[in-house]
């Protein structure tokens, strides 16, 4: 063999373990620098503050990864998270009703709009990523309607002049707050919903045809696959997924801020393509959204406690997100890409 | 003879599979050269070697006399190389005129200034066409290439790779799409061209079509030359060749019509928009063959039973219920099942194992409460492997590395592995290669035997007497043409498709 060909070799080789493995590896080494570097790092304490920071964004990262395994994207889901945070804090501050009446309201809300969302795309066959980017702005606007454009918190003083008569019940502030043994209980909710989706996408028939959509929609419609009716079920998926993100925001924040949710759609999103990437799968997948979204978190609440500033954040997540990307298109020599429909 | 093309000891190999040892091969100028060789065969990598797609092959190859690099298809058209590929779809830009479809490496390239009129085009692609005898007057280059039919797509590339004055051109099946009348519009193109002095490698697996137009036959096995003939050439012995150990058999005879039951009966139903109301029964026992040019209206007849398309107008009988399916899924829930006619975009997932693409119709029977049976699924692949002679290192090989005709075997598999009532393949023998179209006509009649009502439809009027029992001939949506394959022939045939709506 020339020397040549042998180099050829080397260079496949190493290509393939970065494509594969890179990501791991970067996680492992980055959590290890801080560990080494930052005693506070350490703490067990620390760790799970990190998951639980990090369950929102991965949580509803999640539901964006089913939308992409059917060939879509819902950027809706930042937005579907506000509006439970909304939703949440009305039930229980303007009308006095229980966090299980909350708890209800938000994820019927979730999955409503995910079902406004699958109608647009479904029935009206609006591309995806602009029928979601519509309901977007028109649940970030309409949300504000009933409260007038505030943020909900006890003491709130109505239209009438009346103060609002209930508060965020302890129950549902329990949500952020809980703990099952040492895990708390975001976290818990989290691992158990990444167990499903994972189990769902991979050992399911339904997860197995919703992949066959995504890559050869009409092959599927032929095999005898309703194809509508899967797309449809992902983007209630995602609505749900996105509104269980909202009320643990909900329940962190103890009052309907307004704003809430705002940024959760671009790193909800970043998780899910960084998802691609890992293990060189080259298609949206549940372990890589969690490996991504923790990845993310430990270089957050690394950065925070070696003192970087707020901003920088934006920048390392912009700078993961185009490494994995960079790791699915331009790396991975698998022939089929994950392209989302536009 | 001078040679346009000389190949000299051409190999290559993707990992441990040697695809090509040692081709040689001479391509002569203003001479028809014809490619000729089973799926899997190194037809289709020799051709991708020659049109630069692949660059890591060992060997020389000599044009006009002189040693020429060959590692990119910018350099194989530099060096004088154009192939028309099989997939048309691949060769046209949708969204673009038909126009700039025919200038469309010029546009690329430069040639054409950056700001141009679609009229300065328009008139240059009057004399691109014109080169070609095409009629197509302005309207017709001004408009969306999506509205050119399939036949005419395939002109528009031809014209392409034409108007850069190539010395070598190598057709890829190039009929593969195309009725009879317009493959013989085709030859009289290629027989000009070859008049002008081009050297042409012509693949395909139509053995009457390279008699009509070849000068010289080259027949290619597991990576070797094995036979070269100059015309009039011996069939019998390039098949052998070709072939190998698979011995060569003549046509089955089939038997007369064995008047099974009804399985389906088709009532005024229209195929096209245009055209008149149709009546048809598929009987079970029975294989019922459909032939027709294209737009002749067979997918259409194809997918409506099959609950892909809507149904323009009448009715349909299943076992004498009435029968509206609106989605195929209704059609499999029946046991009526299709094999579409475009395997890559129609069957077959990206990257799927052959296990998985044999059990995505059937998941329910593959699941338990949703949860999938790996294990009864890799027993369904290892079967269908086993069962239809698919050529593979495994069932969970990937099936976009198998070739044409073993990829055809596992889309046809799948179906023919449950119960089908009635079986519909859609041109099932289209870029399949001999042997492999033999397993599976075999394999569609003796599912005839089993009480299954098949129905068979192709372009190609010898694949359609190998397999059919009764005959159906379409034109433009209207049967013209009812008769037990038996007491037809295929002038008959032939002359009824050439008939005039």
């Amino acid at each position: 063999m020339s020397t040549a060909k042998l180099s050829n070799l080397a260079n496949y080789d190493l290509r393939q373990f970065t494509v594969k493995y890179g990501f791991i590896v970067v996680t492992v080494v980055l959590f290890l620098w801080f560990a080494l570097t930052e005693p506070s790092f350490r703490m067990e304490s620390t760790l799970f503050s990190m998951l639980k920071f990090t369950s929102v964004v991965a949580i509803t990262g999640l539901g964006v990864t089913m939308t992409m395994v059917v060939g879509g994207l819902d950027l809706s889901v930042g937005s579907i998270a506000g509006l439970s945070v909304t939703l949440s804090a009305m039930t229980m501050v303007i009308y006095a009703q229980t966090g299980a009446v909350a708890l209800i309201v938000v994820l019927l809300g979730g999955a409503l709009v995910g079902l406004f969302n699958a109608f647009l795309i479904v029935v009206l066959k609006i591309p995806d990523l602009l029928a979601t980017l519509a309901t977007m702005f028109t649940i970030m606007g309409l949300k504000l309607v009933p409260v007038d454009g505030q943020s909900v918190s006890s003491g709130l003083i109505l239209r009438d002049g009346s103060v609002a008569p209930g508060k965020f019940t302890p129950g549902f502030l329990l949500i952020d707050r809980a703990y099952i043994g040492p895990v708390p209980l975001p976290v818990a909710i989290f691992f158990g919903l990444a167990f499903f989706v994972w189990f769902f996408l991979t050992r399911t028939r339904w997860g197995r045809v919703m992949y066959a959509i995504g890559s050869n929609p009409e092959a599927a419609r032929l095999a005898g696959v309703r194809v509508k009716r899967y797309r449809a079920l992902a983007y209630i998926m995602s609505g749900v997924f996105a509104s269980i993100g909202g009320l643990i925001l909900s329940s962190r924040i103890g009052q309907g801020d307004i704003s809430a949710g705002n940024s959760l759609l671009l790193d909800a999103v970043a998780v899910s393509l960084v998802g691609t990437s890992v293990l060189g799968m080259a298609r949206p997948n549940a372990w890589g959204t969690i490996l991504g979204a923790v990845l993310i978190g430990i270089v957050i609440t690394g950065l925070t406690i070696k003192g970087f500033p707020y901003y920088a954040q934006d920048v390392v997540k912009g700078l993961v997100l185009l490494t994995a990307l960079i790791f699915s298109f331009t790396l991975s020599r698998r022939k089929t890409k994950f392209v989302p429909a536009v | 003879m001078v040679a346009a093309v000389e190949v000299r000891n051409i190999s290559m190999a993707f990992g441990s599979n040697q695809v090509l040892s040692g081709v040689d091969l001479i391509i002569d100028k203003g001479q028809t050269t014809a490619l000729l060789g089973a799926n899997g065969a190194g037809k289709s990598t020799l051709i991708k070697v020659l049109s630069g797609v692949y660059s890591s092959f060992t060997g020389e190859i000599i044009i006009d006399g002189k040693s020429a690099t060959i590692d990119s298809p910018i350099t194989a058209r530099a060096s004088g190389i154009e192939t028309v590929h099989q997939r048309i779809d691949e060769g046209v830009i949708p969204g673009l005129t038909v126009a700039e479809n025919l200038l469309f490496e010029r546009i690329v390239t430069g040639d054409v200034p950056n700001r141009v009129s679609l009229k300065t085009i328009v008139e240059k692609a009057v004399e691109i066409a014109a080169a070609l005898d095409l009629n197509w007057n302005k309207s017709k280059l001004r408009s969306d290439v999506y509205e050119l039919g399939i036949a005419e797509q395939q002109l528009l590339i031809l014209a392409r790779a034409l108007s850069r004055s190539p010395k070598l051109l190598i057709l890829d099946e190039p009929t593969s799409a195309l009725s009879a009348s317009e493959s013989q519009n085709l030859f009289k193109v290629v027989k000009n061209l070859q008049d002008k002095g081009i050297a042409i490698l012509y693949v395909s697996h139509k053995l009457s079509e390279l008699d009509q137009i070849a000068n010289n036959l080259v027949v290619i096995r597991d990576g070797k030359i094995r036979n070269e003939q100059k015309t009039p050439f011996s069939w019998d012995q390039a098949l052998k060749e070709m072939l190998g150990q698979q011995i060569v058999g003549q046509r089955q005879e089939i038997s007369s019509l064995a008047s099974g039951k009804v399985a389906l009966e088709l009532k005024g139903v229209k195929l096209l928009p245009e055209s008149e109301p149709i009546n048809l029964s598929l009987r079970k026992n029975e294989v019922t063959g459909v032939i027709g040019l294209l737009g002749a209206g067979k997918t259409e007849l194809a997918k409506i039973i099959y609950g892909a398309e809507k149904i323009l107008e009448g009715e349909m009988l299943f076992e004498n219920k009435k029968y509206q399916p609106s989605h195929p899924a209704e059609a499999v829930a029946k046991d009526i099942y299709l094999v579409p006619e475009d395997r890559a975009a129609e069957s077959m997932i990206p990257a799927w194992s052959i296990s998985e693409t044999a059990t995505l119709p059937f998941m329910g029977n593959f699941s338990a409460r949703g949860i999938i049976k790996k294990a009864a699924e890799f027993i369904r692949g290892k079967q269908l492997v086993e069962d239809l002679k698919v050529i593979t290192t495994s069932h969970l090989a990937q099936v976009d590395s198998l070739s044409g005709g073993n990829q055809q075997k596992v889309v046809v598999g799948r179906w023919l592995q449950s119960t089908p009532k009635i079986m519909i393949l859609d041109e099932p023998f289209r870029g399949v290669d001999i042997g492999a179209r033999r397993d599976i006509s075999k394999r569609v009649r003796d599912l005839a035997a089993t009480d299954v009502a098949v129905l068979v439809l192709a372009s190609d009027v010898d694949e359609i007497l190998d397999v059919a029992d009764r005959i159906i001939v379409l034109v433009e949506g209207k049967i013209v043409m009812d008769e037990i394959s038996s007491k037809t022939s295929k002038e008959l045939i032939v002359n009824k498709m050439s008939e005039v709506a």
